[in-house]
């Protein structure tokens, strides 16, 4: 076994982080849109279902679509106004889907109604998690699973550790930098809630060394009557992966196919943290989150707070708009994100950041045939043979692939970043494990 | 703000890509061979830098005209053509030089799919066809230095016309390897190290070859365990044969920087393409190199063995790909998927 400087991973990247843009940046408010755009369907599980229609008003906090089953989260009006219309809206993801569009009050004070503030300590854990998923609070770090999910594991495995995930390894980013370092109390009080509701009594916080103003305000801020440790770990990419997370704190590996849980541990991310401490604190459901809008290819970068579902354009335009070698707009980090091709497409809870690449940022290249580098088997954290598995993706062999473990790539897109040959293995094994995934079950013969 | 809007790229994640790009790590290579030439022009004078262009404008001439177009600008037949060029002998007839860098790229390579997809390292392919079509010519060895003659005149017969039998007048040497299995004598080991020996034009320097082989190293243009695996195992079998007999077998320092071992470990062994592509794979291809030139060497009819035991390992290596799968993350053991 190798020792580590700083608890990590083995493989991995270091593309140039360039969170220097923004990490100092305080968080801003941003004033309210026109008008906000709340997709159905912004959480991993069952999209929300529809409880107004045209014309009905809605104050901020407001539920406007209920959870469909457990694996689901509510959607919340982020804005006081009036609904104008309900119908396709172009996705983040790049799919159209179903919308609410809200008008938003030109005058409007934006407070939300009064309501009950759920006290933790009296609560039992499903009440907790039940609180949870009626404030519609989802993985703030980009996947948006439904937080309460986790929190309420099946009744044969134990959880005896809860993970935070302050990481952030994708360059640009420092939405969870900034809540670390300006919202400690609150991340600690979310992370208390959790506990609670798991019955855990020892909990990490994973931060990346590169980031060590947050890890002394997380430090400094820990209550004296929980067991919270602050984890400094190695700054490599993808560092914030599920398995490389676990991997670092406690050294072990997820089994292949297998979730944290079967280890004990569940992960959370802090700025979920911090939105679960929000919802204990205020009653006031998830409808604004801290995005990042960097790149050189925004006039003035910035950290804000936003209202879910303001519309990219509005959110550019808070930040001095589009530089003239502006190239490519990504909602999330620039190597997991993905790509937009309108400015109508609405914030959703889980966008981490939106980062604008110049022409001189992003791959506009040719592929060359693969010369058997290796390179991308040093680079896998998951230690697949990307060179292989990219042979017979190109080949179109996905059914080769699955001994290979191709299902467990989790499409960090490392491999892609260190070819010299530019060959697009993180995009090839996306289709393949659709391709896989769509295949008849089990046929009798073939 | 909308009226500023332009044409937005909209591509697959990863959206960053790393600094390197294979034709830079292909010319960085042709680079690094240059002080090669630079060295063998020295020792050997202009027909070194013939053979070598010779070599070059057929390995070039043959990827241009065959080529999947657009595959020269990659540098990779440049450095076939370079590397074919330094195993040749300096008096070696430039119209042979071609045919073999023709042979090495047409065969070695095109013929499989170009780049990347060939089995067998092109350049040592190319000699391999010359050795076998022109014995004589290319174990014809001038002596470097220059003794006899200026440093401006031909060593051998550059210029013979095709297909007549070349007339050697040149002086010529015996190589160190020739000189130790046909006659038991050594070579100074300064002579060796330097490269003031007979030889073919790339061969004789070893200190340059490793010298310039740390550069790409350092700059992970070629992976180090393929060239340490080689030259630790010849010098560990070596060693250990020299120990047992030190009169019959050859020291491990001789068996190190005579012969073609230097630049055959450095620049041919770690062609990616021809080399296992996992970690495990390349210790076992390089170790299996240093001891197939050890026998070679030592029991074989040659006297020099290190073209043939890398082709030989080229040829296993697609086995060895398959032995050597790593093991995944969160599984038990490495699972073998023939």
């Amino acid at each position: 076994m190798l020792s580590f400087r700083a608890p990590g991973f083995r493989h991995g990247i270091h593309p140039p982080d360039s969170k220097e843009l923004t990490a100092h940046l305080p968080l801003r408010r941003m004033e309210f849109p026109d008008e906000v755009v709340l997709p159905l369907r912004q959480h991993a599980g069952k999209p929300a279902v529809l409880l107004v229609k045209e014309g009905d008003r809605v104050v901020r906090g407001d539920v406007i679509a209920r959870a469909d089953g457990f694996v689901s989260a509510p959607v919340h009006a982020s804005a006081s106004g009036t609904v104008r219309d309900i119908g396709l809206w172009p996705h983040p993801d790049g799919s159209m889907d179903t919308a609410v569009r809200i008008t938003v009050d030109r005058w409007s004070p934006q407070v939300a109604r009064p309501r009950v503030v759920p006290v933790w300590r009296g609560l039992t854990p499903t009440q907790v998690v039940t609180a949870i998923q009626d404030a519609g609070v989802v993985g703030l770090g980009g996947a948006a699973f439904p937080t309460h999910v986790k929190l309420a594991p099946p009744d044969d495995l134990k959880v005896q550790l809860i993970i935070l995930n302050g990481a952030e390894c994708e360059p640009y980013l420092t939405t969870d930098h900034r809540i670390m370092v300006e919202y400690p109390e609150r991340v600690h009080f979310g992370l208390r809630v959790m506990m609670h509701a798991l019955g855990v009594q020892r909990a990490v916080i994973g931060v990346e060394r590169n980031k060590p103003d947050a890890i002394e305000a997380l430090k400094r801020t820990v209550p004296p009557d929980l067991a919270i440790e602050i984890l400094p770990l190695t700054v490599k990419y993808p560092q914030g992966a599920e398995k490389m997370l676990i991997k670092a704190v406690t050294g072990r590996e997820v089994p292949s196919g297998k979730l944290p849980v079967s280890l004990g541990v569940v992960v959370q991310n802090v700025g979920s943290a911090a939105s679960i401490g929000e919802v204990f604190e205020t009653g006031l459901p998830l409808v604004e989150r801290v995005v990042t809008v960097s790149g050189r290819g925004v006039h003035a970068p910035a950290n804000l707070i936003v209202p879910v579902g303001t519309k990219l354009g509005a959110l550019l335009d808070m930040c001095g708009g589009l530089t003239d070698d502006a190239a490519e707009i990504i909602f999330g980090g620039p190597m997991m994100g993905v790509p937009q091709s309108s400015l109508d497409v609405p914030v959703v809870k889980g966008t981490t950041g939106v980062v604008v690449l110049t022409d001189a940022d992003v791959r506009q290249d040719r592929s060359y045939p693969c010369i058997h580098c290796g390179q991308c088997l040093d680079a896998c954290p998951l230690y697949l043979n990307p060179q292989r598995l990219g042979e017979l993706a190109r080949a179109g062999r996905y059914e080769e692939m699955e001994p290979l473990h191709v299902m467990d790539c989790m499409l960090c897109g490392s491999c892609s970043y260190v070819c010299p040959s530019n060959i697009p293995l993180a995009q090839l094994f996306q289709a393949s494990k659709t391709a896989l995934r769509r295949r008849p079950p089990a046929k009798a013969a073939s | 703000m909308k009226a500023a809007l332009k044409r937005l790229i909209v591509a697959a994640a990863p959206h960053l890509r790393g600094p390197v790009p294979t034709p830079v790590i292909m010319w960085n290579v042709v680079g690094s061979l240059v002080p090669l030439v630079a060295a063998a022009t020295y020792f050997f004078g202009p027909s070194a830098l013939l053979v070598v262009a010779a070599s070059v404008l057929g390995a070039v001439g043959t990827e241009h005209v065959f080529g999947n177009g657009g595959t020269l600008a990659d540098g990779s037949a440049a450095i076939t053509g370079v590397l074919l060029g330094l195993t040749l002998p300096a008096g070696f007839p430039l119209w042979m030089a071609v045919v073999g860098s023709v042979f090495a790229i047409g065969f070695g390579k095109l013929l499989f799919g170009g780049l990347g997809y060939n089995v067998f390292n092109p350049a040592l392919l190319g000699r391999a066809f010359l050795q076998a079509a022109f014995p004589a010519a290319i174990t014809t060895w001038p002596i470097a230095g220059g003794s006899g003659g200026s440093w401006w005149a031909l060593r051998g017969d550059n210029f013979a016309i095709p297909f007549t039998h070349p007339v050697t007048d040149a002086v010529t040497s015996a190589t160190p390897l020739g000189l130790m299995k046909f006659e038991s004598k050594t070579a100074s080991l300064g002579d060796l190290v330097l490269g003031t020996t007979g030889g073919s034009l790339g061969e004789t320097a070893g200190l340059l070859i490793l010298l310039c082989g740390a550069y790409l190293a350092l700059r992970n243009f070629l992976n180090w365990r393929v060239p340490v695996a080689v030259l630790a195992t010849v010098a560990t079998f070596a060693g250990i044969l020299h120990s047992v007999d030190a009169a019959r077998y050859a020291s491990p320092m001789f068996q190190l920087f005579a012969g073609g071992l230097m630049l055959g470990a450095v620049f041919m062994a770690t062609d990616p393409v021809t080399a296992p592509v996992t970690n495990a794979g390349r210790w076992i291809f390089g170790i299996g190199i240093g001891l197939l030139v050890v026998i070679i060497r030592t029991w074989g009819g040659l006297p020099e063995g290190v073209m043939y035991a890398i082709l030989l390992m080229n040829a296993v290596t697609p086995f060895i790909n398959q032995l050597t799968q790593p093991r995944v993350f969160g599984t038990d053991r490495a699972r073998i998927v023939v």
